[in-house]
């Protein structure tokens, strides 16, 4: 059992969130990771959902791609938070800290999503670009955004536990990918309807409650569902409190 | 102001230490010696916080490492064995994000790291990033963080390991300062350290005391040194294993 000391978790957070936000911006990793997914969703959104074909005043084809795009980007801004540190031998220097590891934790992953906002942000041309074309339903947007930078989060959540499990940063990468789609193309209707066809209706609708794209596709129909905040934010908790487990285990001696 | 009560480390049927018991008051500075694998980094690491023991207790200033870990870590500075360090980082932002993990007041940051850059001389480096230092250097890095807070009780591993002569005579200037105020505790491989920079000497093999005297006594109780008397402990150990 973990006991969890809450005293000096701020100043955890605050210290490890200073320090993952000066390791992603000291090197190159920040601007590329932003570059590249900008640019990919922008090739998804122009190209492949045709975006100005279709005429619509709406994001739908720029939403579309997120749950699909973070899968794969996520977990690459979050697979370096821990397996580095077990790399390099800094896990030992943080252990040491006069702060509770949940405070590390967290303050760890927000500075990968606060990297994670800052490209969504930058996305902003395209809700300017649905507002030249016509009347846009700006609040359903702005929902969607939201619900996009809380997906990310969990996505995140995934990278971030996974890389405490290893060394390495690029198994970190593939684990936490693949643990991401899981927890996507479990709302795919080919994998729920396969499901459903295979154990049932209601197991469809079991595995499908389970998947980040259920509860955001429901956001980007412009409708706010607690179950669905519920879900992410249990989610996150879930991945956190895996993580201080991960780690605390190094204090039993595991390497 | 150390107070280590019956520490107690396995890795599966492999007891590292085994029922660890010592005092350090203030003013000491106690050179923890043992041969490779003798338990001393294990024992540095539960001390620390960053191991938990299998049993024992470790008491820092009254604060158990155990049942009270935050308070007890608030009250060391730990150099780990290899001076591990953020390399992406410059030493001043380094020291900075230690400070900032201390809880220092904002007030206090900027005087604690220009102090211990100027204890650990580094202030030429100050600026360059830590990838590009010299072995030397980074551990003096690794030195002033763990002095960061000004802690009572220092534990340091390795401390002048891979330093030149002039660096090694300045850690020994530093130590000898600080020494007054604090409890340290060195674990080193150069047995040339000793008698410059310790009061007292304890050494482990498999995990347990075998000696605890002042450097000279050590010294003394062998016609070659103490580097003989080191070498007859282990030996002796080594016989009766």
């Amino acid at each position: 059992m973990i006991a969890i000391d809450w005293s000096g978790t701020l100043t955890g957070v605050r210290a490890a969130w200073r320090r993952e936000i000066s390791a992603y911006f000291a090197t190159p990793l920040a601007y590329v990771f932003v570059a590249i997914f900008l640019l990919v969703l922008g090739i998804f959104t122009w190209d492949l959902s045709r975006f100005f074909d279709t005429g619509a005043a709406d994001l739908a084809p720029f939403f579309y791609w997120h749950p699909w795009l973070f899968m794969m980007f996520m977990p690459a801004l979050a697979m370096r938070l821990w397996a580095e540190e077990a790399n390099q031998g800094t896990t030992e220097l943080l252990l040491s800290l006069p702060v509770n590891l949940p405070g590390l934790i967290i303050g760890k992953l927000l500075a990968a999503w606060t990297v994670a906002a800052l490209a969504l942000v930058l996305t902003f041309p395209w809700w300017i670009a649905v507002n030249i074309l016509g009347p846009a339903d700006n609040a359903a947007i702005a929902l969607t955004y939201a619900m996009s930078l809380l997906m990310a989060g969990g996505y995140l959540a995934i990278g971030a536990a996974v890389s405490a499990l290893t060394r390495s940063a690029v198994l970190a990468f593939v684990i936490g990918v693949l643990v991401a789609f899981i927890l996507t193309a479990a709302g795919w209707p080919l994998v729920s309807g396969a499901v459903a066809d295979l154990l049932g209706p209601s197991a469809g609708d079991a595995i499908a409650q389970f998947s980040f794209l259920t509860h955001f596709e429901t956001a980007q129909r412009g409708v706010l569902e607690l179950r669905g905040l519920a879900f992410y934010f249990g989610f996150i908790a879930l991945c956190i409190a895996l993580n201080t487990l991960f780690v605390s285990h190094r204090r039993g001696g595991a390497q | 102001m150390l107070d280590l009560q019956n520490l107690r480390k396995a890795f599966d049927d492999h007891v590292a230490v085994a029922d660890l018991s010592f005092q350090l008051n203030k003013g000491e500075v106690l050179g923890f010696l043992g041969q490779n694998g003798a338990g001393k980094s294990t024992t540095m690491r539960m001390v620390s916080g960053v191991l938990e023991p299998d049993a024992g207790d470790a008491l820092i200033n009254g604060h158990s490492i155990v049942s009270d870990r935050r308070r007890a870590q608030s009250q060391i500075g730990y150099l780990p064995e290899g001076a591990p360090l953020y390399r992406d980082m410059t030493p001043v932002t380094f020291l900075r994000f230690m400070a900032d993990a201390h809880g220092l007041p904002r007030s206090e940051r900027k005087n604690a790291v220009e102090r211990v850059i100027a204890d650990a001389r580094i202030a030429s480096v100050a600026g360059k990033p830590i990838s590009a230092l010299s072995k030397g250097y980074r551990r003096r890095v690794g030195l002033a963080a763990a002095l960061i807070h000004d802690p009572p009780v220092l534990l340091l591993d390795e401390p002048t390991d891979g330093l030149d002569p002039v660096q090694k005579r300045a850690v020994r200037a530093l130590v000898a300062r600080m020494a007054p105020e604090k409890s340290i505790v060195i674990s080193t491989h150069t047995l040339d350290e000793v008698p410059a920079m310790c009061s007292r000497v304890i050494v482990i093999d498999q995990g347990q005391v075998v000696a605890d005297q002042t450097p000279k006594a050590l010294a003394d109780s062998r016609p070659g040194g103490l580097e003989e008397a080191f070498i007859a402990l282990a030996d002796s150990r080594e016989g009766g294993a």
